[in-house]
């Protein structure tokens, strides 16, 4: 005699990884697309500091990133082309941001234990959340370069530089996302869950980000000639400027900079996802 | 996964659970042995912080247990806990539904992640919707509906993948009468079909109009067991609340306020 009389499908013990993966990355996207809210958040921030930085301090700061630069419209060109490689990093941030806080919302709103109950790839739950980051930090991108276009930004990138660029953001993106779901489920509670994400968005700042590193105090030069967030900028907007300036070993610095925090991104997040959390 | 006989579904000797952190350890449960046979309900009841959850949570391989067998559906927990998890289906304390889809748009990812297929899992969706009478809000995101509907949603959730044994921890906890009335009739269907669930709650009304049988768990232990006539009659008691109060008392030296302390600071947000 069996237990089930009704002619209903059963689950399958085995979990299948592909398939979870993209049933999970699905969920994402949806939920992207319901609560368009933290996508525009995403690129309204860089968007403002485009605007803000571009039209009101860059008739001045362009001068201090291109000495041959008059003050006024060709400052504010110069400033245009030093700060929207900037803008793509800090893109990248929020997607981090934004994956935190949907990590710790999965965490804390019962649906993480119930996907832990079920016979799914464990990997997908988060593998999930990071590749549906991935791509709408890759669409948010593509808006703000949109806008830097329509500010006048031209860059002098050949085919090959985009190619290299696009390798790079990806892997920005995957790097920051992995260790933002990690800092996700490490918060306390679902509104906290941005707040350590937020200091990374510090670290352009800190770095040549904004202005160059140089014309910083000695202690505040070291820190930013040792911070990630240095070459990685250095990377990306030499590879838009056609790759003349590019020094390879800061290219190879930034790289192994983001495998590094791939890596531990990853190993952190997987280790925070099998800790036991106390029901 | 079905069982072949109707042995019990659900068997656990000497279960031993602490928990661990850095302001001290904390035995929750200390021995716990339960049998659930196949296509029965069993309720678990007990105070505030006795274990339930823990319980649950341990059953349904979600924490890992410090000692003792657990065997779910035929499975060890310790060793085949996909298998276990394959069989079974758990509605916890907490709501777990993704209030941003739609009430479709839950079931299917629970029919996608059960690996169903397009069409017996798009068929096994449209039924549970109607069975739950969710039909209507289908479409609608789930942050739009009541307490009631979610938990609805919950429970028809659980219950995509055809589990053999389900788990409720706590399911009409803040339900209105009407609401908790639907879920009840939900539990005698599912148990007429051959599901074997265990339960927990706090009310113990719940407790004597749907359980086989009653497990009152205290102390990190099940201090009794039976059927609700049968406890009510070794207690001399009119009702399962006197045997509860029988049964749970705080121990000599402890007074109501430290019990309450030993609530688990989560379980103390979780009651809503």
């Amino acid at each position: 005699m069996t237990t089930i009389a009704t002619p209903v499908p059963t689950a399958v013990a085995r979990p299948r990884p592909v398939a979870d993966v993209r049933t999970m990355l699905r969920r994402n996207l949806l939920r992207a697309v319901r609560y368009p809210g933290l996508t525009m958040f995403m690129v309204l921030g860089p968007l403002v500091m485009l605007v803000l930085f571009v039209y009101v301090f860059g008739g001045a700061l362009g001068a201090g990133v291109d000495p041959g630069a008059a003050p006024g419209a060709e400052a504010r060109a110069a400033y245009l082309d030093y700060l929207t490689p900037t803008l793509l990093v800090i893109t990248i941030v929020g997607a981090g941001q934004s994956v935190a806080i949907s990590a710790a919302m999965d965490a804390y709103g019962g649906i993480m234990a119930r996907f832990k109950t079920m016979a799914i790839s464990p990997g997908s739950v988060l593998s999930g959340q990071v590749l549906g980051t991935v791509i709408q930090g890759i669409l948010a991108l593509v808006l703000v370069l949109a806008a830097a276009f329509a500010m006048g930004y031209r860059p002098e990138a050949d085919a090959l530089d985009w190619l290299a660029l696009a390798g790079v953001l990806v892997l920005l993106a995957f790097a920051l996302a992995w260790l933002c779901v990690a800092m996700g489920l490490n918060a306390k509670s679902v509104e906290t869950a941005s707040n350590t994400p937020m200091i990374l968005l510090l670290l352009p700042f800190l770095g040549s980000g904004f202005v160059p590193v140089e014309t910083m105090p000695t202690p505040v030069q070291w820190f930013a000639q040792h911070q990630p967030f240095t070459p990685i900028i250095e990377t990306v907007r030499g590879l838009l400027a056609g790759g003349a300036g590019l020094d390879g070993s800061v290219a190879l610095t930034a790289v192994a900079w983001l495998v590094l925090i791939g890596v531990a991104g990853y190993v952190w997040a997987r280790s925070l996802f099998r800790r036991e959390r106390r029901i | 996964m079905p069982i072949s006989t109707r042995g019990p579904a659900i068997e656990v000797a000497g279960l031993r659970k602490t928990y661990r952190s850095k302001s001290g350890d904390q035995l929750v449960l200390d021995g716990v042995d339960l049998v659930v046979p196949a296509g029965t309900v069993t309720a678990l009841l007990g105070p505030n912080g006795a274990g339930k959850t823990t319980t649950v949570g341990v059953l349904s391989t979600l924490l890992k247990a410090d000692a003792g067998t657990v065997r779910v559906a035929g499975h060890d927990i310790a060793r085949e806990p996909d298998a276990v998890r394959a069989s079974i289906g758990v509605t916890g304390q907490i709501t777990a539904v993704d209030e941003l889809l739609t009430g479709t748009e839950n079931l299917r990812l629970m029919a996608d992640l059960n690996h169903l297929g397009r069409a017996a899992g798009r068929r096994r969706v449209s039924d549970l919707l109607e069975r739950f009478g969710l039909a209507d809000a289908a479409a609608k995101p789930v942050a739009t509906y009541s307490g009631g509907m979610k938990r609805k949603l919950d429970l028809a959730m659980t219950l995509v993948g055809a589990p053999s044994v389900v788990f409720l921890d706590e399911p009409t906890t803040g339900l209105d009468p009407r609401s908790r009335r639907t879920l009840w009739e939900e539990v005698r269907a599912l148990v007429e079909s051959g599901t074997t669930i265990l339960l927990t709650t706090q009310y113990l009304e719940e407790a004597d109009r749907l359980a086989d049988a009653v497990a009152v768990l205290h102390g990190g232990r099940i201090v009794a067991e039976g059927t609700p006539d049968e406890l009510k009659a070794v207690h001399a008691a009119g009702s399962l609340d006197d045997v509860f109060l029988a049964l749970t008392e705080p121990p000599a030296g402890t007074d109501a306020a430290t019990a309450e302390d030993d609530v688990p600071a989560d379980e103390k947000e979780n009651v809503r």
